[in-house]
């Protein structure tokens, strides 16, 4: 099976995707995105705008999220705290990666 | 069928509470999470407890597990023609033969019959295929060129008559040029098939990049090892460093530093929009591991005639500190 290009999305901070996108990868309704955005844990690229877009790399955090809301039985308030900490986790392991990377090789003799 | 005691499973008395289940479980899950735990074993427990929990938290779903009797875990067993005629119709079609189906895809289809057929309508909902998240592991190369990877999945499949079974797929997805470590896709309907209508589900890789022997990798930029020998470091050089797409020359100016880093423009990973991330060769000045007698007297030599002083500035920084 090959894949048609098209239909690659790449979840990244340079895509973006539309409120009723994200809404539909994510497994929330367009009412609980908005609530997110609301309780600050979500931030569109344009929020001064009335079609708010979304970066794609949120994608995989909310689905993250959303899964731990429907197994662990949280309510919309934990779902929103746990959006903050995964983002920071990301944040946190993005800027090890990078000083990993910077950080020579031990040699050995 | 095999035998799964989910009362053990959540650690809790055949006879528990609801309360003390939904306890059991919600501690277990913390613990086992997937996207919590860290324990590499975490996600297989989980998939236990979590279908213990969707079982047992069900009163009418609890009351068809009870009445199958409790078996050794793992011990095939059938369930009674009695517990058929009873519970056979809260499954699709009132499926009544329970050959070659898990213990979980069972309790997953019960209650979406209704009795007798009488459910008929529901037998045609659409049910959307199932989203698939898949780690694949790619080498360096292959995120540099794109490339194509076999998954392999345990995927549910129905039958005709509307039953489930859970079956191994081998799906090739492709990997375009772009991918780097940590990176995320979806690949649109080449996730589990759909049926009765609904759409087919998606498939999200995870691409991890296998550890290389020269490069580390940081989004689309690499960092690269530079050994120089002291003399080259201090004279200046013209070095080969080697770059995915080929050996370049590298000018190294005269006194370069350990630590300091030279970059190669547009010589990392290609990205997904357009353009290259960069390649940076980090300098390292070593020494040769044993000395010739020659290298020796002229290290001496230059040891004796050079007023470089590398601690210069310990005394002076001390004195501020103070």
């Amino acid at each position: 099976m090959q894949t048609d290009l098209r239909d690659v999305l790449w979840l990244s901070q340079s895509e973006t995707v539309s409120i009723t996108e994200l809404a539909g990868l994510s497994g929330l309704t367009e009412a609980e995105v908005r609530d997110l955005v609301d309780y600050g844990a979500l931030a569109p690229t344009n929020a001064e705008d009335g079609q708010w877009i979304f970066s794609a790399n949120c994608v995989v955090t909310l689905r993250r999220a959303c899964r731990l809301r429907s197994d662990l039985e949280l309510d919309l308030h934990a779902l929103a705290l746990t959006l903050t900490l995964i983002e920071q986790i990301n944040q946190l392991e993005a800027e090890v990666v990078q000083l990993r990377a910077q950080q020579p090789r031990r040699r050995e003799k | 069928m095999k035998f799964k005691d989910y009362y053990s499973i959540l650690g809790v008395e055949r006879g528990a509470g609801d309360d003390d289940i939904k306890k059991a479980y919600r501690k277990l899950a913390r613990k086992y999470h997937p996207d919590v735990s860290k324990d590499p074993k975490g996600e297989e427990k989980f998939k236990d407890v979590a279908e213990a929990y969707q079982t047992l938290k069900d009163a009418g779903k609890r009351a068809a597990y009870d009445r199958l009797g409790s078996h050794q875990p793992g011990q095939d067993f059938q369930p009674s023609p009695d517990w058929g005629r009873d519970f056979g119709g809260q499954f699709k079609d009132g499926q009544t033969s329970f050959d070659d189906i898990d213990l979980s895809d069972l309790f997953a289809q019960f209650g979406r019959g209704g009795h007798a057929g009488r459910g008929r309508a529901n037998v045609h909902m659409p049910v959307p295929g199932e989203d698939f998240e898949v780690t694949a592991q790619i080498s360096l190369e292959d995120a540099w060129r794109g490339t194509q990877v076999a998954l392999n999945l345990s995927v549910p499949e129905y039958d005709g008559q509307g039953g489930m079974r859970r079956a191994a797929r081998t799906f090739q997805a492709r990997i375009p040029k772009g991918a780097t470590d940590g990176q995320r896709l979806r690949l649109r309907g080449q996730g589990g098939k759909g049926h009765d209508g609904g759409r087919d589900g998606d498939l999200y890789l995870n691409i991890k990049l296998h550890p290389h022997p020269l490069y580390r990798v940081d989004g689309h930029d690499l960092y690269l090892d530079l050994p120089l020998a002291p003399w080259e470091a201090a004279l200046g050089a013209t070095v080969e460093v080697p770059t995915l797409a080929g050996a370049v020359h590298l000018k190294v100016a005269p006194a370069t530093n350990t630590g300091q880093r030279l970059r190669l423009a547009k010589r990392g990973l290609p990205k997904p929009g357009g353009g290259e991330g960069d390649l940076f060769a980090i300098v390292q000045i070593v020494m040769p591991p044993e000395l010739s007698e020659r290298e020796r007297t002229l290290f001496k030599e230059l040891a004796e005639s050079s007023t470089f002083q590398p601690r210069g500035h310990f005394p002076r920084e001390t004195a501020n500190a103070n």
